[in-house]
């Protein structure tokens, strides 16, 4: 007993100083953010020895999203969804792909890998700019047909003004509830098989009346703005969403290939005597296998995708709506227009989209520990 | 008994830290010089120029040249911001004349009033009254002008225009009317580049649609950014952005100029820093082979915008800061500064022999012309306006909204608190 106290004394003052670094340096800077964005400070005299901040409670982010001047905000805001999902889907399905590729064992396979891992250690400046290179409208990969005798092509990959999928964020909570619904009727319908009962009492029910609630009762849910504002999917990101999925697949697939290793051969050899097809195996035993690193890796690459930040920067500069992004507006309304509560209001605003990736992973874990 | 003695040594000490100053004052001058400034590329020589003329003067000095490069100083205002708020102030570090520098920093007090260098320098006259106005509050002085440069200046190639059997337009309707038919050709009509680019030729279109007495009137609160003369302007503004380049949003503003340089753009207004990109980089002959006028419906307008240095409040070397502004506001520093960076000397007596064609024919118009503050260059607003002003423009090249675009910049003037 005197022994067992001793040890966790030991352990518990290890770990004291990390415990005090990481309360101070992170948990109480967040503390200090989220106080700041409830202030004004900002505007002329911000920067001053002693600035004066006044509390003005949510007013910043009512401002974010219902102000007049914030529309900026709102694509950025946008786009930064477009940005998340198509980087997951890109570099994971990319990654996964060359991964299955290189896990039969082609000649080469370490050149192979080496090359597919080798862009992840650029850092997004250097790729950016080569990549803002490569698609200049009248050059790069445009004038590349030329080569071979066909038109160049007239594609805007990142100056495109173009959007598809565009909404309108007047309607931002109907679309909201919408989405809300089809989550719902989505889960209900994949419970419906193991206990329908429950299935339709918790999801399928509540989520058939909140959509139709929602398209009925449309009109009357108040409109978050007096005037309507489009906002969609901008052709100009598909530029530096391929530079991205480019530097980050190769990463995917590094960690895909350690997993396909780790499962053992005579796994494989049994699915194969039991007649399964190459894609079948790796469709029903090595995929499902490697789901805690799937997971992982859409916890790294949803945060990547929420921090972007020089890529955009050096492939389309600071002020540009259509490829705009929350993490690039922050640092702009801080450290130029010296709106420092504004920019903690966006900050906060990135963290709490952080985590509601990083939420249920964490509840999805515990859950597990204590059933194990 | 003891106490008495440490109140002795405390005095003692006061006094040590007193003199000791003026005792130092009078050797010369050594230690450290920081200078704080975005000048690298193009820019950079210019900057070298006057920093070999201070170490001319002041051998034991070591300059230290702290450049973070990044156009119109994004970057670097970033890092001066943060260093400035950790209490690490540089001994001088630029800044664009005018509202920039006194919307942020003034305003914050943190500057030194610089009143006293101007009275014994005999600043006072050497340099227009309207500039020291602008670089001045009613509390003093707060930076030394090194140059001027102007932003509404078109650019094209007398050449080219003669192939395509155009003239340069006096006015944007007859800019309107020529447009269609280079643009049939194949050629933009006016070329443009990223986001910051749009607002430069926004300041010259308005200026053009309201003139420059009520475009000043904007700054100081007399005129409403909402005020049917200002959707009027931003309609123009409108009208003519279908005829520039659809890719502007990923070029720079050299990529800009270079497209009225291959022929395959008619027309380009830019600051005159193009006039230094083209003869320095591009090797070409000002006058010749490439030509320029006041921006359509500017003439007798002269935008200007000013590079300036200031002395921040606990200066680490503040005396060697003081030596440096002098040989800034110097004749001297001033002719060997202005040539190499392609801009005019913000000073009366300069030697305008030493200027090229273009530099000589725009110092002329400086001293006549009436003066307009730039917005995108910092002399006309603080930043809170400039950095929502961004948005604002690009709110408007999304949705040509000539209303809505004209009552987001009043809002963003209340909240700016411009005219206040």
């Amino acid at each position: 007993m005197r022994e067992a106290s001793r040890d966790r004394l030991k352990a518990f003052l290890t770990l004291l100083p990390s415990i005090i670094l990481i309360a101070v340096f992170v948990y109480g800077f967040i503390g200090n953010t989220i106080w700041i964005s409830m202030t004004d400070w900002g505007g002329s005299g911000a920067l001053a020895f002693d600035p004066q901040k006044n509390f003005i409670g949510l007013d910043n982010y009512v401002d974010l999203f219902n102000g007049f001047l914030s529309a900026g905000f709102r694509q950025d805001l946008v786009n930064a969804v477009y940005y998340s999902l198509m980087l997951l889907a890109g570099a994971i399905g990319l990654g996964m792909f060359i991964a299955i590729l290189l896990d039969q064992k082609p000649k080469g396979e370490d050149v192979l890998r080496t090359i597919f891992l080798y862009p992840m250690s650029l850092s997004f400046i250097v790729s950016g700019t080569i990549w803002r290179w490569l698609l200049a409208p009248q050059g790069g990969v445009n004038v590349l047909p030329t080569y071979l005798g066909f038109d160049a092509l007239d594609f805007q990959w990142t100056s495109s003004t173009k959007a598809i999928l565009e909404f309108n964020w007047q309607n931002i909570l109907q679309i909201l509830i919408y989405i809300a619904a089809f989550i719902l009727i989505l889960v209900g319908l994949f419970l419906l098989k193991g206990d329908p009962q429950k299935a339709v009492k918790r999801w399928l029910g509540p989520g058939v009346v909140i959509g139709a609630f929602a398209w009925l009762g449309g009109s009357l849910l108040p409109k978050t703005l007096f005037m309507e504002e489009m906002h969609g999917f901008n052709l100009a990101t598909l530029g530096i969403i391929i530079a991205t999925v480019w530097q980050y697949a190769g990463y995917t697939m590094a960690l895909y290939l350690a997993g396909f290793n780790g499962i053992s051969q005579d796994l494989r050899d049994a699915a194969m005597l039991d007649g399964a097809s190459s894609t079948n195996y790796y469709r029903y035993v090595a995929i499902p296998m490697l789901k805690p690193i799937t997971i992982s890796a859409v916890i790294i690459l949803s945060h990547i995708s929420l921090k972007m930040f020089d890529i955009i920067f050096a492939m389309t500069g600071p002020d540009n709506a259509q490829t705009g992004h929350p993490a690039l507006n922050m640092y702009m309304t801080t450290f130029r227009a010296n709106d420092f509560a504004r920019g903690a209001a966006i900050a906060i605003v990135l963290f709490l989209v952080a985590g509601t990736f990083i939420v249920p992973y964490v509840i999805g874990q515990y859950k597990q520990r204590r059933r194990g | 008994m003891k106490q008495s003695l440490i109140k002795l040594c405390l005095v003692f000490a006061a006094v040590m830290l007193l003199a000791v100053p003026q005792v130092s004052q009078a050797k010369e001058l050594k230690g450290d010089l920081e200078i704080f400034s975005w000048w690298a590329g193009d820019e950079g020589p210019a900057l070298q120029a006057l920093i070999g003329l201070y170490k001319g003067q002041y051998p034991n000095v070591n300059v230290i040249d702290a450049t973070v490069s990044g156009g119109s100083g994004v970057n670097a205002k970033a890092v001066l911001k943060t260093r400035m708020l950790g209490g690490e102030p540089p001994d001088s570090f630029q800044v664009h004349a005018g509202q920039e520098l006194i919307g942020t920093w003034v305003k914050s007090d943190r500057m030194e009033d610089l009143t006293f260098l101007f009275k014994e320098q005999g600043w006072m006259d050497a340099f227009p009254k309207g500039l020291v106005k602008l670089i001045g509050t009613d509390k003093g002085i707060w930076s030394v002008p090194v140059n001027i440069h102007r932003s509404n200046v078109m650019w094209y190639i007398p050449a080219n225009l003669k192939k395509w059997g155009v003239e340069a337009p006096k006015n944007w309707n007859d800019f309107l009317k020529i447009a269609p038919k280079l643009q049939k050709e194949g050629i933009t009509p006016l070329a443009m580049g990223a986001n910051w680019t749009a607002t430069h030729l926004w300041e010259s279109v308005v200026i053009a649609s309201i003139g420059a007495e009520k475009w000043n009137n904007l700054w100081t609160g007399k005129m409403k950014f909402n005020s049917p003369e200002m959707i009027k302007a931003w309609e123009l503004f409108g009208k003519i952005l279908p005829y520039t380049n659809t890719d502007a949003a990923s070029l720079s503003w050299q990529q800009a100029t270079d497209m009225v340089i291959d022929g395959r753009a008619a027309f380009n207004i830019m600051g005159d820093w193009a006039a230094g990109y083209m003869e320095t980089t591009k090797k070409m002959v000002p006058g010749k082979d490439f030509a320029w006028l006041a921006s359509p419906e500017t003439e007798g307008v002269f935008i200007f915008l000013a590079d300036s240095f200031g002395l921040p409040k606990g200066a680490p070397n503040r005396d060697n800061a003081i030596a440096w502004l002098k040989l800034l506001g110097s004749k001297k520093g001033s002719d060997t500064f202005n040539p190499l960076k392609g801009s005019i000397s913000a000073r009366t007596d300069t030697d305008l022999s030493k200027y090229n064609v273009y530099l000589q024919s725009a110092a002329k118009d400086f001293a006549k012309d009436a003066v307009a503050a730039s917005l995108i260059h910092g002399a006309a607003a603080n930043e809170t306006f400039m950095g929502g002003f961004a948005q604002v423009m690009e709110m408007f090249l999304k949705t040509k909204n000539a209303k809505a675009t004209a009552m987001a910049s009043q809002q963003l003037a209340d909240k700016a608190q411009i005219g206040k």
